[in-house]
């Protein structure tokens, strides 16, 4: 991972197109472009559903439920993908069914959440190289990712992405109004329940590119700052989308020419576009208020 | 029980949840195209009326049919808008947008086919409780009159000829209450609608209501507002005293089936 960081740190030439070629010459430099574009895309559109049912802190917790996972699959010389997959999925399902109205529904999960770090930690001093397996788990690697990888994380993509759009409008409608939609017919458990394991996916995914500590910058950030812009769904998903893919680019890129590490940049560009974005809507009234 | 005209009909309906009945012996009939307030305390089981009708819950005794047939749940010909406090200021999504809910929303899959269509019935519905102004504004940012006209928007799109309302005038002031009423009589009237709304207070529905159905004591109690809302008629339904008191400005106050009722009627 270190080493991958130390590799990555070139030289600009400030030659557009130099750099550009100079980007792409390097095969994990594609990869993690391909894999971040996956991510980023599937992290945009998630994210939508996620701010709309007020679910960022069930998408938070399941990455760190993950970890516990990742790692004790690792302890049991198992890929921390298949238990950062099963635990996230396992969580997510049980959430689910908790509803979206229970209250008390965010402590229950902060409990869990607290206890399965503790069983991370657990996994970790196990498993004797434990630096760099634990340090990719919770920072992100997208800068060590194997062709096979990209396949695997590509097909998650195209599944999610799927499940996605089959769930849409009942999802959208029980995000809005739970009573309303389960009068209409809808199944509302059931589709809480679907919604969390897709996440679970996203968030699995996500995870390998900036980690399960910042899990937030991909999925919730984004989408946070397109509802800002955009109170029409479908606009608001594809703004969260394109948001997603530029900080998950232009974050590569950047840390590709500098020393420091990939999800810095991702994180940093997620919190500033986040920050202007909110300034410019307090000084909005002010502005107005000056010119008339 | 098989009347024609009947929109709802019910006999010895009992209603709870588990096998304790909140309501029971409930017989009644509600003339399609009429208008009719729920009234009666909290917890005396209003909204679970209307979760019956919706068939989001079962009876566990008696008879219900509703627009002839048994009670299926998510039955087109059923418009609701259901109980619960302003959405979130967060919440974004266009007021259009949620009306547009109202006709496909419950369908797997994007839209794909008939967004005309869809943005057509939308209009139409956004322009008969005249939300033209603001249905392209965030839903959560409106206020408490404007969310609950689109609220109506969204349960007559689908053109039902059944309306359910649960507590649409309680977050609002006296003055958006009366248009609100006002707006709800008129669509009904002109699309021959029936409609069931619960109310806490009764005054601001006085005029525009055809039948009122108390629901208090564990019992149903059905008739026109004149009739039934006396201090002799619900008095002897509820074997308690009850008072019905009028203001100079003849609205009306009535006193003693307030309490939550402890000892349900079996």
């Amino acid at each position: 991972m270190h080493d991958m960081i130390a590799m990555a740190a070139t030289d600009l030439s400030w030659n557009p197109l130099d750099d550009l070629a100079l980007l792409f010459h390097y095969e994990f430099m594609v990869h993690a472009f391909e894999a971040g574009t996956v991510v980023a895309v599937v992290a945009g559109a998630i994210g939508y559903f996620v701010v709309l049912r007020g679910s960022a802190f069930a998408a938070h917790a399941l990455s760190h439920i993950g970890f516990a996972g990742a790692t004790g699959a690792v302890v049991l010389a198992l890929s921390p993908i298949v238990g950062l997959l099963a635990f996230t999925l396992g969580a997510g399902v049980a959430i689910g069914a908790l509803g979206n109205r229970l209250r008390g529904r965010d402590v229950t999960i902060g409990i869990v959440l607290a206890w399965a770090l503790g069983l991370g930690v657990l996994f970790i001093s196990l498993y004797r190289g434990y630096a760099t397996e634990a340090y990719a788990l919770l920072f992100g690697q997208i800068l060590g990712i194997s062709t096979s990888d990209v396949v695997a994380t590509s097909v998650a993509g195209v599944v999610t992405m799927a499940a996605l759009a089959v769930a849409y409008r009942p999802l959208l409608f029980s995000s809005v109004d739970e009573d309303l939609a389960s009068a209409k017919g809808v199944p509302v458990t059931v589709l809480s329940i679907v919604f969390m394991a897709i996440l679970a996916v996203a968030v699995s995914e996500a995870v390998q590119v900036v980690g399960v500590l910042l899990i937030f910058a991909l999925i919730v950030t984004p989408a946070a700052i397109a509802v800002r812009f955009s109170s029409r769904p479908p606009v608001a998903i594809g703004i969260g989308i394109l948001l997603a893919l530029a900080f998950t680019w232009f974050g590569l890129a950047i840390a590709f020419f500098s020393p420091h590490p990939v999800s810095f940049f991702i994180t940093t560009l997620a919190f500033a576009t986040y920050l202007v974005v909110r300034l410019m809507e307090a000084l909005r009234p002010r502005l107005r208020a000056r010119v008339s | 029980m098989n009347d024609r005209n009947a929109a709802i009909a019910a006999s010895g309906l009992a209603a709870g949840y588990g096998s304790t009945a909140i309501w029971s012996q409930a017989s009644f009939s509600i003339p399609a195209g009429s208008f009719t307030a729920i009234l009666g305390p909290n917890g005396a089981g209003k909204s679970t009326l209307i979760k019956l009708i919706l068939g989001l819950l079962h009876p566990i005794a008696g008879r219900l049919e509703v627009l002839g047939e048994a009670p299926t749940r998510g039955n087109p010909r059923i418009g609701y808008v259901p109980q619960g406090s302003a959405f979130d200021p967060e919440l974004s999504i266009r007021g259009r947008d949620f009306v547009g809910l109202g006709i496909d929303g419950h369908r797997w899959g994007m839209r794909l086919m008939g967004r005309s269509q869809i943005a057509t019935a939308a209009d139409d519905a956004i322009r008969a409780v005249g939300a033209e102004a603001y249905a392209d504004r965030q839903l959560g940012r409106l206020s408490g009159g404007e969310q609950q006209r689109l609220l109506l928007a969204q349960a007559l799109v689908g053109q039902p000829s059944l309306l359910l309302m649960d507590e649409p005038l309680s977050h609002l002031d006296v003055r958006n209450q009366g248009a609100i009423v006002q707006l709800i009589s008129q669509v009904a009237r002109e699309r021959n609608l029936t409609v069931l709304l619960i109310a806490h207070d009764v005054n601001p529905l006085l005029s525009h209501i055809d039948h009122v159905l108390y629901i208090a004591h564990g019992r149903l109690a059905m008739g026109k507002p004149a009739g039934i809302i006396t201090s002799e008629t619900l008095s002897t339904i509820y074997s308690a005293p009850v008072e019905v008191l009028r203001d100079r400005l003849g609205r009306v106050f009535v006193v003693g089936l307030e309490e939550e009722v402890s000892h349900p009627h079996a």
